[in-house]
């Protein structure tokens, strides 16, 4: 075990290793997020009241999803990073950030698009469009911390707390932005209060949010690895790496 | 600046408690506004001059302002604290008082609270005093007045505290003042709702007890848990170089 947790502190190590993984992350991702969406998209049975624009579901959810998550697993690797002071946690925040701005935006995008035919507009300042607005602009904070300090070491560690900073006002926020809506609103759009999804409809959907992990596991590994090239671009192993071709 | 105008924080010795260090923090700080009191000026007129562009860019209309007042001036209280907060550290930081203050005895956080406290001392509770004057302007009746004042009591300190983490981590970068609003913006967001939520809720008839309450809640976990991060975010900022 502790060997193991040693060994996620090495670039190296996780250089290796991750080149072993990834083609069959980027394999099962696309297998499973190809048959999930094309299932939902043209097989899976019509919805009885909104017909055939509800399909955007096997897109959007997967991305808001993903979204929130990406989220917490940056911030988990914040708190290492503080803790720990592990090269690759930061290495992971600073990679994953950009992605989980992306499928933020996504989520907001295809939203939008849903919400023309279902609700007869593009934005509405409901809760849950709002919350996911904020993380869009938490996001956007966090890269661009990470951009604006030059030293590599002092950056991962202030993004890390502005990370935590923000972990621990998401679900203020969140609920804040809930109690503000039914203060001023009744709930007319509680699209989320349907009669309970058939199978043929929510096993599609679990394997499109599964297909987009593996996916986001896979770019996660890529976009670490160019990280880990650029950091120790000064070691032995990288430069055997580039020139050989193999670690 | 000339040295006279920024006299040294003088609680060097071990045997200063930390209570007394704070003190120490605090008035000093207080004793350097006071001799550059533009500086005090600017963000009250930010504040007024921010609530005098709605009549003019949106509506005049007595009915407009008084629907849209209380949110008016949260939102220009929470830009013009915003505006102030590039001050909290940076003169300090400039001069290398700040590097003297991390070098205390005293733990880190408390003295940052104090910094804080006087920045709130010199900004927020200004902004919360000049707003009955600006409240008549938009045409609020007197009980909304009455509510808007404490609310904005209650939830200006939560503001510099939460802005103190923002100052702390861009401190010495370039272009520090639009990246710490892009920090910063979105977690006032629930303060602000639950100010202007509150006021609301008293133009209503409703009872404001709960609202407040939770107000008061964000207080006490902005004053716990902020100046940590403060703390640990000026650690790395004055490590950057």
């Amino acid at each position: 075990m502790w060997q193991f947790f040693h060994k996620l502190g090495s670039p190296k190590w996780f250089f290796g290793i991750s080149t072993r993984f990834m083609p069959w992350l980027l394999a099962g991702g696309l297998l499973l997020l190809m048959s999930g969406v094309i299932w939902g998209l043209a097989f899976a049975p019509k919805d009885y009241l909104q017909g055939n624009s509800y399909r955007i579901i096997f897109i959007h959810v997967p991305t808001a999803f993903m979204a929130q998550s990406v989220y917490i697993m940056m911030a988990s690797a914040a708190l290492v990073t503080l803790v720990w002071r592990m090269k690759l946690a930061d290495v992971f925040v600073k990679a994953v950030a950009p992605v989980g701005l992306i499928l933020t935006f996504l989520a907001l995008f295809t939203g939008a698009v849903w919400g023309k035919p279902t609700w007869g507009t593009w934005w509405i300042w409901d809760a849950r469009l709002t919350s996911m607005l904020i993380l869009l602009f938490l996001y956007g904070g966090v890269i661009a911390l990470d951009r604006a300090i030059n030293d590599e070491k002092s950056a991962a560690r202030a993004v890390a707390v502005l990370v935590l900073v923000g972990v621990v006002n998401i679900p203020i926020i969140k609920y804040s932005v809930e109690w503000w809506n039914t203060l001023h609103q009744p709930a007319t759009f509680k699209l989320t209060e349907k009669p309970s999804m058939p199978a043929e409809m929510w096993v599609p959907l679990l394997l499109s949010v599964l297909g987009l992990y593996l996916i986001f596991g896979w770019l996660a590994c890529v976009r670490m690895q160019t990280e880990i090239l650029s950091r120790e671009q000064r070691t032995r192993w990288v430069k055997e790496f580039v020139t050989k071709g193999r670690v | 600046m000339n040295a006279e105008a920024r006299p040294a924080a003088r609680l060097a010795s071990t045997s200063v408690g930390a209570l007394a260090a704070m003190k120490g923090v605090f008035a000093r700080d207080m004793r350097v506004a006071f001799r550059q009191r533009q500086d005090l000026l600017n963000p009250l007129l930010f504040f007024v001059m921010v609530v005098t562009l709605f009549p003019l860019g949106v509506s005049p209309e007595v009915s407009f302002l008084s629907e849209a007042g209380a949110g008016i001036l949260w939102v220009a209280a929470l830009l013009s604290v915003l505006l102030s907060l590039d001050h909290l550290f940076r003169h300090d930081f400039d001069d290398g008082t700040l590097e003297q203050l991390v070098l205390q005895p005293q733990p880190l956080f408390l003295l940052i609270l104090a910094k804080t406290l006087a920045h709130w001392v010199l900004t927020g509770l200004p902004l919360v005093m000049l707003t009955p004057v600006l409240g008549v302007m938009v045409h609020l009746d007197g009980n909304s007045i009455a509510v808007l004042c404490l609310t904005l009591l209650i939830g200006t300190p939560v503001l510099s505290l939460i802005g103190a983490i923002g100052a702390a981590l861009t401190l010495g970068l370039r272009s520090a003042g639009v990246l710490l609003s892009l920090l910063i913006i979105p977690l006032y967001i629930p303060v602000l709702i639950f100010g202007t939520g509150t006021v609301a809720a008293a133009a209503e008839g409703a009872s404001v007890g709960a609202y407040l309450a939770l107000m008061g809640a964000f207080l006490m976990l902005a004053l716990t848990l902020a100046p940590f991060a403060a703390a640990a975010a000026l650690r790395i900022s004055l490590s950057n170089g």
